[in-house]
């Protein structure tokens, strides 16, 4: 069997023809095996898998009880979210060898909802970055044109589901990580509100931004996966106790009526059959029957470099934790010729240098700098408070609005190595994502054009906090229009 | 070079226990620069009547009971670290004689 017939499918698909008896969790992991051992190679969206082990999990481990929403499903799980006794290393060489011991809340949730695991997606180190190019292990192409980035920080999950090298998969989005990802290799992908799916267990970026959500072949399997792990976790004390509606009940609900906000945007790099594009889902959204206004949010121009002032600090301190102690990589320490300093120092600094890339230090450093004495007020501060005018803003428009439309990303994927000498240009390449992690408000990026290239182009929906159900609604009813979800990519190395 | 210098950007560097010298350092410093002149343009928010935000969910003193739960056992948290000598992790000479 070439492998990938059941690949392609969706968790919903898939789920009728395990329950109708027609394929059994064992066929399923074999082909989607047989097809990652063909295409993982050229494509890299997983870092390492070893199929024998994922074999024998299934025969041994794997749950009888098939009353679970994802019961048999392969999800394909990003490098930062901790699966006991699997090497997790936020594609980090300080990492190297960490496996943890314990599951993330969402791992456990995926294994009582009957999932089976497929680590360890491939990502920028410790989510730093918009192209996955930052992975200490190797980079990741796009599905659609090998020449071009996945898209970061969870650009092996993106590419992974694109390329039908995996079924759906969960990621991180502190600034777009989902999403960007998401657009640029034409899948779905959602970030919860803040709070609405718990964080422990996955490996912290930055503590007020970060949330795990799905990324999926279609609106529907998105819901599907977002009711197995959303939900109030006592682990996570950012969690909220909100209730988790039926997200996947409702999708064919009616959509008429809602009110569609279109902001104005700041403009600067963003690539004309984007614009056009969005321009075109305006007009479906308006033959839905949804009412469409335009909205302001006046300090969206604002958010990068807001953003990147709050990410980096948090990240910073959070990255303090990697010293060498208690676990991951230790370098090497032999007596320092000088008495500069203890040999304690001496390794500190060793593994810190060895152990992060360039953009981790970029991020440290710029993350310390704007927390240091004498610089805080003027960086941080100024920035958490910039934080505060953009919340406003969308409190403001989602009182007139239900939902709200821009792009994803001012362009489609950008070609590797094409920014990755120019991190300011690599941050802006976020303006459109970053507003909704600074505000905590839910957003799903879903494919709505080609570039004449043949490559997706995405838009993003955002709502009010914990109205995703609107959001997925909103979202299938677009989907089921156009079915742009339905095209998928001929992967280079593909028989 | 307008608002950081190599020479700040080292002992910042220092203080995150990160070593970088030469061209890397160079390098670092300018694009660091950069990265900070943009983020100048908040400096013309006027921001002076606007509280800080921290966190987005309205969510305050998260508290639990005063219970023993479940801890990892100490073997398993041994077996992570680079070094150990059970029951401690062991570390490099911290004082010098």
């Amino acid at each position: 069997m070439a492998g990938g017939e059941l690949a392609s499918k969706t968790i919903h698909e898939l789920r009728a023809l395990i329950d109708a008896g027609t394929i059994s969790p064992q066929e399923l992991l074999d082909d989607l095996l047989t097809r990652l051992a063909q295409l993982n190679p050229s494509l890299g969206a997983y870092i390492d898998i070893a199929p024998e082990r994922l074999r024998r999990q299934l025969r041994e481990e794997f749950s009888a009880d098939r009353r679970g929403l994802l019961w048999g499903i392969p999800i394909t799980i990003k490098d930062n979210i901790c699966i006991a006794g699997e090497e997790t290393t936020c594609a980090s060489r300080i990492l190297r060898g960490f496996r943890p011991p314990y599951d993330a809340t969402v791992i456990e949730r995926l294994r009582r909802a009957g999932a089976f695991l497929i680590p360890r997606a491939n990502m920028d180190e410790f989510a730093f970055g918009s192209s996955t190019e930052n992975s200490a292990w190797l980079i990741t192409r796009n599905p659609w044109a090998p020449d071009r980035v996945p898209g970061g920080s969870s650009g092996g999950c993106a590419s992974a589901v694109a390329g039908d090298l995996a079924i759906a998969a969960l990621g991180s989005d502190t600034g777009g990580s989902i999403r960007q990802p998401a657009s640029f290799c034409g899948v779905v992908g959602l970030k919860p509100t803040y709070g609405r799916v718990s964080r422990y267990g996955l490996v912290a970026f930055a503590s007020s931004l970060d949330q795990i959500g799905p990324i999926a072949k279609d609106v529907t399997d998105c819901a599907m996966v977002l009711s197995a792990i959303a939900g109030h976790d006592a682990r996570d004390s950012t969690s909220a106790p909100v209730e988790v509606p039926d997200y996947v009940g409702q999708l064919g609900g009616s959509v008429k009526g809602l009110r569609l906000g279109v902001p104005e945007l700041p403009r600067e790099g963003l690539n004309d059959e984007v614009e056009r594009a969005i321009a075109q889902a305006v007009t479906v959204f308006e033959g839905l029957g949804l009412e469409v206004e335009p909205v302001q949010l006046p300090n969206i121009g604002k958010s990068v470099a807001a953003y990147y002032i709050i990410a980096t600090a948090e990240a910073s301190s959070n990255l303090a934790r990697y010293d060498g102690v208690q676990y991951g990589f230790r370098a090497a320490v032999h007596r320092p010729p000088s008495t500069v300093h203890s040999e304690l120092m001496e390794m500190y600094l060793r593994t810190r240098t060895e152990g992060f890339g360039a953009e981790a230090k970029r991020r440290i450093l710029l993350g310390s700098y704007v927390l240091s004495h004498g610089y805080y007020d003027a960086y941080y501060l100024k920035g958490m408070k910039v934080r505060t005018l953009i919340k406003r803003d969308f409190d403001e428009a989602f009182r007139r609005c239900d939902v709200l439309l821009m792009p994803t990303s001012p362009t489609p994927a950008f070609r590797l190595r094409e920014k990755v000498d120019d991190p300011l240009q690599m941050y802006l390449s976020d303006i459109y994502t970053i507003s909704a992690n600074l505000a905590g408000i839910p957003a799903v990026s879903l494919p709505c054009a080609f570039s004449g290239e043949g490559l997706p182009i995405g838009m993003q929906l955002l709502a009010a906090p914990f109205r995703e159900d609107v959001l997925l609604r909103t979202a299938y009813a677009y989907e089921q229009a156009t079915k742009w979800h339905l095209r998928a990519p001929q992967v280079r190395g593909e028989r | 070079m307008g608002v950081v210098t190599p020479e700040i950007v080292q002992r910042v560097a220092r203080l995150a226990r990160l070593q970088l010298e030469g061209q890397a350092l160079a390098q670092m410093a300018a694009q660091l620069d950069e990265i900070l002149e943009y983020m100048q343009q908040l400096q013309a928010v006027p921001t002076d009547q606007v509280e800080p935000t921290s966190h987005v969910v309205p969510l305050a003193n998260v508290l639990r009971k005063d219970e023993r739960g479940v801890s990892l056992p100490p073997e398993t948290v041994l077996a992570m670290a680079p070094a150990a000598h059970p029951p401690f992790v062991k570390v490099p000479k911290v004082i010098d004689a």
